[in-house]
């Protein structure tokens, strides 16, 4: 069908293609803004400001500065995976259990409770989590340390378990549940009900259709949802600022008192730095927004298509 | 005369009396068995009476389970772990909200919405001083988001369900990751695009960090709401004349108005919390500032924030008081986004 637009048709096309297109250019604005002021520090410092690991800011004439932000990157990552390895079960079984086990009045309430818990804002997470949880975090993690610290990752050198990646992990991994769940009880929704009535008619147990018929037709959209989760831990500042202990070298002692995040670092060092630093700040500013990015559209990639479908 | 017997609709779904009876019992066992191994063995806390809890059932489960068929103990214990795993996965929230009412009601005087803190101090007794500056500034930024990414949302909506030109799959593309960008990266691209050329952290840059925040939740939820209208309105409009223009400024936008405010509602609702991009665009300030593009400007968040870095006794019970105002507001919000998008579906 070809349709003639008359001219009063063709402005307002055009305001509104522009009005959609404001997106496009904000975000463009924000990728190339940081690269542009962060510049100097990558041509400065090139490969090494990712792989660096030292971070001073030095405010005497003589004394250069350093900026290497790779124990944050690696800190960051760590906290994610941390937080990703438990919310994703908890999320798979939450979505299960409010889908397939919870009836009538429970299962209202709890889908009630996971709208309003993905709107809680990070910095109550923060605040929980430093001042109430940390003390179950510490004694989790103590009884970790002890009873496993022959595995590496579970060896600690003080007795401090406060303000750990661990910790870290966990908080965030209360503050993922929310997304990954919401997704993951989407898709299995959508399993088709034959599907599932096929496998009770062929004799099959409840925990057999599950297994058989919701879980590898829900597979791609939780990768997605936990893809989601991962993109919002990745950038996560103030619940992170709030529990972790930021330390400059690089650390896989996951239940040590110390850890890394890019975020907080910029939340941390932004309000005393100087200028030269706030150039530094702003160039970890652009890899964490790459890194957030990437994380995002390969995620929005995979629920767009297994939801549309 | 031979009796009649009327039979019983019967309800094999419905759980038989016995079932809810062994089951009950099971539970109070599981209680009462969890109860004893707490007193006993000094498993202390939420954590520890989960543990007990947890395996108590399991044993359970095991001893009773041999009566049953190897399908059913399956299914049994399957769903123990299930259960288990949800109950983790809930206990956060719950405890999240507990602790927020509990300890945040504490400082919730009268006192806490009426002043400022530009006579107090943080240590000062709780019955002095309060958050009104800082609500009041969460509220002029949150507004000033609005007015500006509400139209460019509504645009983006409109582009995607009435034009659907050539740059669908982009803008769909673009504000899908968008929704993803870490909020101190807004903040950072405000602050070095705005803030930092001006004359440092006002309400107005806080206002365009949130704004950046909040514009893909405006811009999803009005494409959903405006998919949600009817072909045959647009067809009626087109059939009596209108352009394209008039039908969608005159017949589509208003049929949704109400979920064009959810729209924004939902948008404000994602970014009043939102503390990491006002540390680098709208600082803190003691009293309320009126004017958005002169000086730092207290919020909401910021104030929760501040108080807790603060840490002593009385600072912390400020942080949750505050916390406690946050989360009512944010509640407040989605209720009422929920009930105006409802009356749109109809």
């Amino acid at each position: 069908m070809h349709v003639v637009h008359s001219r009063g048709d063709k402005v307002f096309r055009g305001i509104v293609t522009a009005g959609a297109l404001t997106s496009l250019i904000i975000l463009g604005l924000i990728g190339s803004f940081l690269f542009a002021r962060g510049a100097q520090v990558f041509s400065q410092y090139g490969l090494k400001f990712i792989t660096g690991t030292n971070w001073s800011s030095s405010m005497e004439e003589g004394i250069p500065s350093e900026f290497g932000m790779g124990p944050m990157l690696v800190g960051t990552v760590i906290v994610s995976l941390i937080a990703l390895l438990f919310a994703v079960p908890m999320s798979i079984a939450g979505a299960l259990y409010i889908e397939f086990y919870a009836t009538g009045r429970v299962r209202k309430i709890l889908s009630g409770l996971l709208d309003l818990a993905a709107a809680i804002p990070s910095l109550i997470f923060g605040l929980w989590g430093i001042e109430v949880f940390s003390d179950m975090g510490q004694r989790w993690a103590s009884f970790l340390g002890n009873r496993l610290g022959f595995i590496p990752i579970f060896n600690t050198i003080s007795d401090n378990f406060g303000r750990s990646p661990f910790v870290a992990g966990c908080v965030l991994a209360s503050m993922v549940v929310p997304i990954t769940t919401s997704v993951a009880r989407e898709v299995y929704s959508r399993t088709p009900r034959e599907l599932i009535d096929t496998c009770y008619a062929l004799g099959g147990s409840k925990w057999g259709a599950i297994k058989t018929v919701v879980l590898p037709f829900g597979k791609s959209g939780v990768v997605g949802g936990a893809m989601l989760g991962l993109g919002r831990a990745l950038g996560e500042t103030v619940a992170v600022y709030l529990v972790l202990n930021l330390n400059f070298r690089y650390t896989f002692r996951i239940l040590e008192s110390e850890g890394g995040n890019v975020a907080s670092l910029i939340a941390t060092r932004f309000g005393e730095s100087t200028s030269e630093e706030l150039t530094a700040l702003v160039a970890a500013g652009f890899v964490l927004f790459l890194l957030t990015l990437t994380v995002n559209m390969i995620a929005s990639a995979i629920v767009t298509k297994t939801t549309r479908s | 005369m031979s009796d009649i017997t009327i039979p019983q609709p019967a309800r094999p779904w419905q759980r038989k009396r016995a079932e809810v009876a062994r089951s009950g019992v099971s539970l109070a066992l599981v209680g009462v068995i969890s109860f004893v191994i707490v007193l006993f063995t000094g498993f202390a806390g939420v954590d520890g009476w989960a543990v007990t809890i947890f395996l108590v059932s399991a044993v359970l489960l095991f001893i009773r389970g041999r009566k049953l068929s190897t399908k059913e103990r399956g299914n049994a214990k399957i769903q123990l772990f299930i259960t288990a795993a949800a109950v983790l996965a809930f206990a956060p929230w719950i405890s999240i909200f507990g602790s927020v009412l509990i300890k945040g009601i504490v400082g919730l005087k009268l006192n806490f919405v009426t002043t400022d803190m530009r006579t107090t101090v943080p240590d000062d007794d709780l019955t002095m001083g309060g958050a009104l500056h800082a609500m009041l500034g969460s509220l002029m930024m949150v507004v000033i988001a609005t007015v500006i990414t509400l139209p460019l949302g509504i645009l983006s909506g409109v582009y995607l369900t009435e034009i659907k030109g050539r740059f669908t799959f982009l803008v769909r593309f673009v504000v899908q990751s968008m929704s993803g960008v870490p909020s101190i990266v807004a903040g950072l691209f405000v602050f070095t695009t705005y803030v930092s050329v001006t004359n440092g952290p006002t309400a107005l840059g806080g206002a365009l960090a949130l704004g950046v925040l909040m514009l893909p939740t405006v811009a999803r939820t009005s494409e959903e709401v405006l998919k949600l209208v009817p072909d045959d309105l647009r067809s009626a409009s087109l059939a009596l004349g209108a352009r394209q223009w008039r039908t969608t400024l005159m017949v589509v936008l208003p049929t949704v108005r109400s979920g064009l405010i959810t729209a924004a509602i939902l948008g404000v609702a994602r970014v009043i919390g939102e503390t990491a991009p006002l540390l680098l665009t709208a600082g803190s300030n003691t009293a309320f500032s009126f004017n958005p593009v002169q000086g730092p400007i207290a919020s909401l968040p910021i104030y929760v924030f501040g108080m807790l870095q603060i840490g002593t006794e009385y600072a912390v019970n400020r942080a949750w008081t505050g916390a406690l105002v946050l989360m009512i507001v944010v509640f407040a919000l989605f209720y009422t986004a929920r009930k105006l998008g409802g009356k749109d579906k109809r």
